[in-house]
């Protein structure tokens, strides 16, 4: 750092496997006090809403299960249900259930990698490894149901395209008997953590007014304190006969400022929540068949003459996932499609909860929100003369570490 | 509890008081589920001037979450679609609003809700980046999804001569093998000479050494 004089500063990115897209972070540094932050995204734009504009429904319902690694039925989830709405397709009602248990799954799936990654993130490597160890059940479940551990290719216009049979919920209640065994454990391990408690209690704090302001969603506001599940406010699939609660900070008694600690609560209690849906839908689904139209050709003929504008949202584990499609009856693919995922809404929330915090605080304040997987990869400190010091992901990792043992000394 | 109201009532209090300045209201209706419980919906389309107006009037009767600024090419206007939900948190009670501006192509401004909203910011930059529509007022006009070298005045969402031209697109399939990759730093292998199949031996067990 050959700059004299403050603020200088300190670009994070491009490639950032932290996040779902890699994303350049530019912050403004006074010692070791981050002042001010900017983040531009778009490292990894694919053009998926180009491409889907010219392809026909079901091929861009495969297309969206691509969108994400880590919430791949959520994308495909949203689109099948706004293309349902403009071509008028009665869903059976057993295929509302199916979608609703694999969603919950992946819910499962994608709080206990972030779960890992925090951990990790703080330098608590043991957990790290423990969480992901216990995230193989899930996977396993999923791969059970669908086929496949990503991408798993079971939702279609009009409903799904491999049922949950009764037979198949023995080994669907033994995963979450193993869930439920281990809730107390994970509770115990992230929320009674002295060390955890320290690096993430008033850490990255974002209020429940900035974070109705900001647009943010899922954990992220509830976190906040700010009651705001789509599950709930708009039900969809199965989730309107469904007896649950949106999950806020103080389910552990915490008053849910908004700091890191109560997004890790919100996301543990979640976990919960879905294994108690999850039987609910296994006690209430109804028989019958779960694909509205069997044969594609028919299907797509209709679509094609389906003309209309429609959006439909769903709770991804992130947060409020949305897309907006318009057809105009004249050819197969959509005049417009417009993709919005969790992330989208949540990256404003960065400029102000990084804001005031230090360099060591950074990777666990970023991954909070669960842009994804993983770390920062590496930052580069530019020098006023145009030098590039690089400090690589392992620097800033290890001084993630001695702030933690600075803290437990 | 905040005090809701349904999407008819919603509806009527913009009619009043906005008069004929909103059109083309539609109150929808979408159920799921056994319970076929609604996700309610409203619709209508408001000037580009009365667009501050509506999301202020929308913000007197709940702060509202902004989903995302949907846009769409419609021939000599844009579509501008504003998604915004009140009423959330409540069991079942939220209504999605949403706001259709038109602006046309010739004059392609519309002004910033960031005034009011300040996490509209990033969807308005989307908007400015992909459909070519200058958001006059915006806090922060950099481009935010493409590139900074991608050429200016083309917007991927434009269906016309703005649009993405053939010349930008590359078809995965004809693209060969790069050549101006660098030498491997370990060289190829050699072809394998084909043998002539052995005669045929005993067949694998496939069972674990033993």
């Amino acid at each position: 750092m050959s700059q004299k004089k403050a603020p200088y500063e300190l670009p994070i990115g491009p490639i950032h496997p932290a996040l779902k897209e890699p994303i350049n972070f530019t912050f403004q540094m006074n010692g070791e006090v981050i002042e001010k932050v900017d983040f531009a995204p778009g490292r990894a734009h694919r053009g998926i809403e180009w491409m889907g504009m010219r392809r026909n429904p079901v091929q861009i319902l495969h297309l969206c299960d691509r969108i994400c690694g880590i919430c791949g039925v959520a994308h495909a989830l949203v689109f099948a249900q706004a293309v349902e709405q403009i071509a008028d397709i009665e869903v059976p009602d057993r295929a509302y259930y199916v979608r609703t248990i694999i969603a919950e799954f992946e819910r499962i799936q994608s709080h206990i990698l972030w779960a890992g990654v925090a951990a990790h993130e703080l330098g608590f490597d043991t957990l790290f490894y423990l969480a992901w160890q216990i995230r193989e059940e899930s996977v396993d479940v999923i791969e059970y149901i669908t086929g496949n551990r990503v991408n798993y290719g079971i939702m279609m216009l009009g409903g799904t395209r491999r049922d949950i049979t009764a037979d198949m919920f023995p080994r669907l209640e033994q995963a979450l008997r193993y869930y439920e065994g281990l809730l107390e454990k994970m509770v115990n391990l992230f929320l009674n953590d002295k060390t955890i408690a320290m690096r993430c209690k008033n850490t990255g704090i974002l209020t429940k007014r900035r974070a109705l302001e900001l647009a943010t969603v899922g954990p992220t506001s509830r976190a906040s304190g700010l009651a705001m599940d789509v599950r709930i406010d708009s039900p969809y699939a199965a989730y309107g006969d469904l007896d649950f609660d949106i999950v806020l900070p103080d389910v552990y008694d915490s008053e849910g400022n908004g700091d890191v600690y109560d997004r890790i609560i919100v996301r543990i209690f979640e976990i919960k929540q879905s294994i108690d849906i999850i039987r609910q839908c296994m006690k209430q689904m109804p028989e019958g068949p779960v694909l509205a139209e069997e044969k594609y050709a028919k299907l797509l003929m209709n679509l094609k003459k389906a003309s209309g504008e429609a959006f439909a949202r769903v709770e991804a584990p992130r947060g409020e996932d949305m897309h907006y499609v318009r057809m105009n009856g004249k050819q197969e693919a959509p005049e417009m499609w417009k993709v919005k995922a969790s992330t989208y809404s949540n990256q404003m929330a960065w400029v102000e909860i990084l804001q005031g915090e230090q360099i060591a605080d950074i990777p666990i304040i970023v991954a909070s929100i669960d842009p994804c997987m993983s770390c920062t990869d590496r930052v580069a400190v530019v020098g006023q003369d145009g030098s590039a010091g690089i400090m690589t992901k392992e620097h800033l990792h290890r001084l993630s570490v001695r702030k933690t043992r600075r803290l437990q000394s | 509890m905040r005090a809701t109201m349904t999407p008819q009532e919603l509806a009527d209090r913009f009619v009043q008081k906005f008069g004929s300045r909103v059109s083309n209201i539609q109150v929808k209706e979408r159920r799921e589920g056994v319970k076929k419980l609604p996700q309610k919906t409203v619709w209508m389309t408001v000037s580009r001037e009365d667009l501050n107006d509506a999301v202020a009037e929308l913000i007197s009767i709940d702060y509202p979450h902004l989903g995302v600024i949907a846009a769409a090419d419609n021939g000599d206007m844009i579509d501008l679609l504003y998604h915004l939900q009140v009423f959330f948190g409540g069991k079942h009670e939220e209504i999605c609003v949403v706001f259709t501006v038109q602006v046309p192509k010739s004059d392609p401004h519309v002004p910033t809700i960031s005034g009011l909203i300040p996490g509209a910011v990033y969807s308005e930059r989307e908007k400015q980046d992909m459909i070519g529509v200058t958001v006059d007022g915006i806090p922060d006009s950099r481009r935010i999804f493409l590139p900074d070298d991608f050429p200016e005045e083309v917007y991927p969402w434009r269906k016309d001569e703005k649009g993405i031209p053939p010349s930008m697109v590359r078809e995965l399939w004809k693209v060969d093998r790069p050549t101006d990759r660098p030498v491997p730093p370990v060289s190829e292998p050699e072809p394998v000479e084909k043998k002539e199949p052995e005669p045929a031996k005993e067949a694998p067990s496939g069972g674990a050494a033993e």
